[in-house]
């Protein structure tokens, strides 16, 4: 029987099969790992409140999240150097975000649950979200202004929360000004510099240059004044007030509303609360500025580089690609060359994309920026403009690398797109580009789109080349802003991909930053999935439309 | 679409005046179109051809020959002022220095010979200079007189460059770091026959060999705490050494080595660490018998010697340690510069080169490690006396017996690479045994960079292959079912999802690699393998339940959904393989099975390690070899398949005798594209592994591949370096390996597309 059964080559299908399998449980576990762990990052986890004590030491006190629960078997916990009883089979330790990092100097611990005498959710815990030195645990004492108590006990909850929002509303203009105005001063006044400098340059600067200069200068500097006396009462309104809160080992800290984005209490938080804080901490998250070092705060400058570079390479690749893959298809004879020009889309398709990194960053860089940098930008010298890495580089390398992607798919297109039009159109006395204008490539359209999706979604994944040609860990300006000529082309800039590499590899407090990589994964894994979902379900649709249409 | 042509000739009844302008003008477009699709389209191939050769014109300098150029000539400045014992060039190659036997130092332009200024060093009336020498570092320009009454003298030439009326101008001077009045070496008086001197900011070492002695002695700064005064503290001590014939003497600029080198190649290496009892280290021979010694000096970095000889070889001796960590000198290589004695050598400051002249005035240019002459020239038709080469190793000047100065400008951008030292063993400086090393990274000056491709190019393809260990049979055996056996309406979906999977960026797989399944991996070692053991067997034993289930209960699910019902029995081995897999442990190793492996078998266990890359880059690899893998057996002819069956074939014979074998090349070009992929993913190794260069083969251990050296060290190198035509020829080396991989792939599939459609 057993014999018979091999002979049917029946289990060598079912191990085929369980390959299928095996490959459909990775994805999907994959999704589902990055999924479940982006998303918990922003639900308001419960502050507990630990009585612990480790062996021969005293009980104290412990506020935190349980972030996570390791369980350890025995064996392995011994060769770890724990001491374990000989009935203990399992080593239970739980990580547990305590914060505070300027009093203890980390942010997590690990505690062994067997060490926890008593463990309670008190609904006062407070989590304090702060600008430095990353979370507060704590309880609320008093809330002060100008170093005088103004409210303790029940009221202060309530006080702090307005304090707080005037506090971030007066944030909100500081910032405005320093970065909205002050920034585009300090913008003006460097190409006032450069202006001079070009002008000095081609022999053109005279008295006259001069006096028209110091006068855009004087302008400036009387803006800069008034702007920094606006600054100075703003400091002093938001200086003014405090909270004290308690620590967990009795110790209370004066924390600066200034330094705070947000004060909550999880545990006092009715479900649907936590749902409106959940929501609200994605918003935050998808349009705030990343905060200390990257690993707080939001990832907006990141999405819009992605999405900024993503545009750009679109409106430099599709043109490119659709002209090469008409001719393929509509102009060349099919033969040595087009079999060779097959070979070299291939090739592109195949070709490592840190190698278009190295091109890029030779050739265009290099040589293309630096050439235009001595024939435009003289004034600049020695400090380059586009002879940098930056945005410009960036899309272009990889619309380069994203070139194969939509020639093979409107190459594809073109394909299915029954003779029978083209004669007709033809036959009607049109032109062979009539034809192709007016009925093949409209026809052909949703065709590129699919390429010109796919070629987006593999751009807003790629990172390797892009680490050569112009991202950046930190960009302090967006490529796009209200200052003249408004699309910066020259500038670094911050991108999904390269955001979780930096941040999860290259950060130095990784355990803090852990949640907000996953969630920052999961975004773009999100596009990623998203985009090419569609581009699948467009290609379906096409082609269901074209077999109706040859029959 | 070639047999279709427009009609070019539209009716002539339309042929008037406007009309027939409008109709030129629709021609007009028609051919600037095909001209600029035509354009376009070659394109590709020019951007594919352009990135090749870009490449290649980043990579072609570095195995460039240097070239050199004779500027100038001149007769010797201030020629009266005595014999020159050092000739020296300042950085910027303007101005010259000649020390000369009289104690005078002579400054010139480089360009013209014209003399600048003339310093007398401070020599006590009645002492003459009977030695002389160039302090080590070399570089640092400190210079020692030995005096004929036992004193001596240490002065440091200098240039302070100003920039009056925003010209440059370097003005020469010297300097007594030790102070004006000379130091008593030997308090007899006896001469210093030879001498040597290291100068350091705290301490300065001096040897001197007189009649019969070579004494050492070591002067030491010691600052006091609270006043600006030093004192000097004084130590002294005798080599136990035969003085007699002694011609060199070296002091390494750690003041720990010394080495005495005399005529007939015996050389002397002591340990001066304690300079109060210089210990005796070695005595050998560094030259061939019959043969003498006729120059010597530093490589920089002070840690190997140059000797030259009769002979005209050049070889290179340096400590190494071996297996006791007994120190020995040991010569690495030689260099042949002609049959001709060598008549100075001269080291490159901040390189591993020099430059050695022999007594017919040929000069050599060569470097150590890559073992590679770069230039031969003659450089003089006179017997050579002494020479110079710049700081930066661009200019060389040469004294010849004719009582002429002789200038050459050399280019030699990068001497430190050549095919041996990029991709065979390299005997470094320092180390025990020629060795395969990267290392690009240079602190200072003496850091040799070191540039083997070897191990990135090792570790690149044993990342590749742990990747293809995991993606072949998974991508194979998958296509194979699916294409052929799976139902319509699951492989709708199913190919898709998998292709899906190829469209993950691979910064999120190297991410979750990184930080979930390399330690996840570390933890539950055991758990992974067992999974590996038992998911065959579990889907075997379930597929011999199901087959032996009533048929009632068969019929229900129909044929071609066994991916689908093998997932729960996939997820529950998985589980039961982690579940019982420390029990297991305990009871066969009686400890982890990461601490078995160390203990029984010494591998070491990296947390980011070659299986965590090949994991996780074998799941970036999958859906490539899969998707086309799936579409070459899918578009084997169905009346192939049809006809085996009909002779009684059984599904699965049909699918290996006939299906797979037809459908081979096409397996073949989706493993190559496969395998071009792994090679060239960056991010996941990046991420996955420690980075570390090293070569070995354990799964354990991490690796750098090339891919991922460029993504680390691209971004800080400096344009134009040698460092950064070494990454971009790794890029080269990258972009030739997919070329081929794709290429031949390419190759098959269009062979294999043309075979179909013919059958």
């Amino acid at each position: 029987m057993m014999k018979l059964w091999f002979k049917s080559g029946s289990p060598w299908i079912w191990l085929n099969a369980a390959a299928v399998s095996t490959c459909l449980i990775m994805v999907i576990a994959v999704l589902v790992l990055v999924f479940v762990r982006g998303m918990g990052h922003f639900w308001p986890a419960q502050v507990t409140q630990f009585s612990y004590q480790e062996e021969g030491k005293p009980l104290r006190i412990i506020i935190g999240e349980k972030v996570d629960t390791s369980i350890t078997p025995a064996i392995m916990a011994k060769s770890t150097g724990h001491k374990m009883a000989d009935n203990e089979d399992t080593l239970v330790q739980y990580l547990v975000k305590t914060g505070n990092r300027d009093v203890t100097g980390t942010d997590f611990r690990w505690i062994e649950a067997r060490n926890v005498k008593e463990q309670s959710d008190p609904d006062t815990m407070m989590v304090v979200e702060r600008r430095e030195w990353g979370n507060f645990y704590g309880q609320l004492l008093e809330v002060k202004e100008n170093g005088k108590t103004i409210a303790t006990g029940e009221q202060a909850m309530s006080e702090l929360q307005t304090r707080i929002a005037a506090a971030l509303v007066v944030f909100e203009k500081i910032t405005q000004l320093e970065k909205k105005e002050i920034g585009a001063i300090n913008y003006g006044l460097e190409r006032l510099r450069l202006k001079q400098k070009k002008l000095q340059l081609e022999n053109r600067w005279n008295s006259d240059t001069e006096k028209e200069f110091a006068a855009e200068k004087a302008d400036y500097d009387a803006q800069y004044q008034s702007h920094q006396a606006e600054l100075g009462s703003l400091y002093k309104e938001i200086r003014r007030d405090s909270l004290v809160a308690k620590t967990d080992t009795g110790a209370s800290i004066t924390i600066p509303l200034a330094k705070i984005v947000k004060v909550y209490q999880p545990n006092a938080m009715s479900f649907f609360g936590k749902v409106g804080f959940y929501c609200h901490k994605i918003f935050e998250f998808l349009t705030d500025e990343p905060r200390e070092a990257n690993t707080e705060g939001g990832i907006f400058p990141a999405i819009f580089g992605t999405v900024m570079m993503v545009i750009i390479m679109s409106i430099i690749v599709t043109p490119f690609g659709v002209i090469a893959a008409v001719y393929l298809r509509e102009y060349a004879k099919q033969g040595f060359t087009t079999r060779l020009i097959r070979i070299a889309v291939n090739n592109l398709a195949g070709v490592p994309s840190i190698v278009y990194g190295v091109f890029g960053l030779g050739f265009f860089v290099y040589i293309l920026g630096g050439n235009i940098d001595a024939l435009f930008f003289p004034e600049a010298s020695p400090a380059p403009v586009y002879g940098t890495p930056g945005l410009l580089w960036a899309s272009i390398t990889l619309a380069l690398l994203t070139l194969p992607v939509v020639i093979v798919s409107t190459e594809e297109g073109l394909a299915r797109i029954p003779k029978a039009i083209r004669e007709g159109s033809l036959a009607l006395g049109a032109t062979k580009i009539e034809t192709l204008w007016r009925t093949v490539l409209p026809m052909a359209s949703p065709a590129m789109m699919t390429g010109l999706i796919l070629a987006v979604a593999r751009a807003a994944g790629e990172v390797a080349p892009l680490m050569l040609v112009g991202v950046v860990k930190l960009a302090p300006t967006l490529p796009l802003d209200g200052n003249f000529p408004f699309l910066h082309l020259d500038r670094k800039f911050m991108h999904l991909g390269f955001h979780i590499y930096d941040v999860g590899f290259q950060s130095p407090n990784v355990e803090a930053a852990r949640p907000l990589v996953y969630a920052t994964a999961l975004l773009l894994v999100i596009v990623i999935v998203v985009l090419n979902l569609t581009a699948i379900i467009i290609r379906n649709r096409l082609r269901e439309k074209y077999r109706a249409l040859e029959h | 679409m070639s047999e279709i042509h427009p009609i070019n000739n539209p009716p002539s009844v339309m042929e008037k005046s406007a009309n027939s302008y409008y109709q030129r003008w629709r021609m007009v477009k028609d051919s600037l179109a095909r001209f600029g699709v035509i354009a376009g389209g070659l394109s590709v191939i020019v951007a594919l051809v352009l990135i090749f050769f870009y490449l290649l014109y980043v990579v072609i300098p570095l195995f460039k020959p240097a070239d050199a150029e004779a500027t100038a000539h001149y007769s010797l400045p201030e020629a009266e002022r005595g014999k020159t014992v050092l000739l020296d060039v300042e950085e910027q190659n303007e101005v010259a220095v000649r020390f000369t036997d009289s104690g005078q130092a002579v400054f010139f332009e480089v360009a013209t010979g014209k003399p600048i200024a003339n310093q007398a060093i401070k020599i006590p009336t009645g002492a003459k200079v009977v030695s002389f020498s160039q302090g080590s570092p070399i570089s640092e320009g400190a210079v020692i007189y030995g005096l004929s009454n036992g004193q001596a003298i240490v002065v440091k030439h200098q240039y302070q460059i100003t920039y009056p009326d925003n010209k440059r101008l370097i003005t020469p001077s010297l300097k007594y770091p030790l102070g004006e009045a000379p130091i008593v070496v030997d308090d007899k008086g006896a001469a210093l026959e030879k001498i040597a001197v290291k100068v350091g900011d705290k301490s300065t070492t001096i040897v001197a060999k007189t009649a019969d002695k070579v004494r050492l002695l070591n002067i030491e700064k010691q600052q006091s705490l609270f006043e600006d005064e030093a004192t000097l503290n004084r130590t002294e001590a005798i080599l136990d050494v035969p003085a007699a014939t002694i011609t060199d003497i070296y002091i390494d600029k750690e003041e720990r080595n010394l080495y005495l080198v005399d005529n007939d190649g015996h050389l002397s290496f002591f340990d001066i660490s304690d300079k109060t009892a210089p210990v005796i280290r070695q005595n050998l021979n560094v030259v061939e018998a019959g043969a003498k010694v006729t120059v010597s000096t530093f490589l920089n970095g002070d840690s190997s010697l140059l000797i030259g000889d009769s002979t005209g070889l050049v070889s290179q001796w340096t400590m190494v340690r071996d297996e006791l960590k007994r120190p020995a000198m040991q010569k690495l290589r030689s260099f042949k510069v002609s049959e001709k004695a060598i008549v100075a050598i001269n080291p490159e400051p901040r390189r591993k080169g020099f430059a050695a002249i022999d007594a017919n005035g040929m000069m050599g240019i060569y470097h150590t490690t890559s073992e590679r002459e770069a230039l031969k020239e003659q450089v003089t038709q006179a017997l050579p006396i002494t020479a110079a080469l710049s700081p930066r190793a661009n200019t060389l000047l040469v004294e010849a017996s004719d009582k002429n100065i002789y200038v050459w400008k050399i280019d030699n951008k990068h001497p430190e690479v050549s095919i041996k030292s990029l991709w065979q063993e390299v005997w470094y400086e320092g180390y025990a045994k020629p060795d395969y090393i990267w290392q690009s990274s240079a602190s200072n000056n003496d850091f040799e960079p070191k540039y083997s491709l070897t191990p990135l190019v090792f570790g690149t393809l044993k990342a590749a292959f742990y990747a293809m260990l995991v993606a072949i049979p998974l991508a194979l055996m998958g296509a194979i079912y699916s294409a052929y056996f799976m139902t319509p309406m699951m492989r709708q979906y199913v190919k898709p999802t998998i292709e899906l999977m190829g469209a993950l960026p691979t910064v999120i797989l190297g991410f979750l690699a990184g930080l979930w399944l390399a330690p996840t991996l570390e933890e539950h070692l055991s758990g992974f393998f067992l999974m590996f053991m038992l998911l065959p067997v579990g889907v075997m034993a379930f597929a011999y339940v199901w087959y032996n289930l009533p048929k009632h209960i068969l019929e229900s699910i129909p044929e071609g959904w066994e991916a689908m019902v093998l997932i729960p029995v996939i997820l529950l081995t998985g589980w039961f393989a982690f579940a019982i897999s420390v029990p297991l442990e305990t009871a066969l190793f009686g400890e982890t099975l990461r601490d078995w492996f160390k203990n029984q078998w010494g591998i070491g266990y990296d947390q980011r390690n070659s299986l965590v890359v090949g994991i996780a880059m074998g799941f970036a690899v999958i859906p490539t070899i899969f998707s086309i893998a799936e579409d070459a057996i899918f578009s084997v002819p169905k009346h192939l398949t049809v006809g085996s069956l009909a002779l009684g074939a059984t599904t699965w014979q049909t699918m290996i005798r006939v299906v797979l074998l037809t459908a081979s090349p096409g397996i073949f070009s989706a493993v190559m594209i496969g395998l071009g992929r792994a090679v060239g993913e960056t991010m996941i190794v990046l991420m996955a592994t420690g980075n570390t260069p090293v070569m070995d083969l354990s799964v354990f251990q991490g690796l750098r591949t090339l891919a991922a050296n460029i993504a680390v060290e691209m971004p800080e190198s400096q344009v134009d370096s040698t460092h950064y035509r070494v990454l971009f020829l790794a890029a080269l080396v990258l972009f030739l390996f997919t070329f081929i991989f794709n290429t031949l792939a390419e190759i098959i599939r269009q062979r294999l597309r043309e075979k179909y459609s013919s059958l």
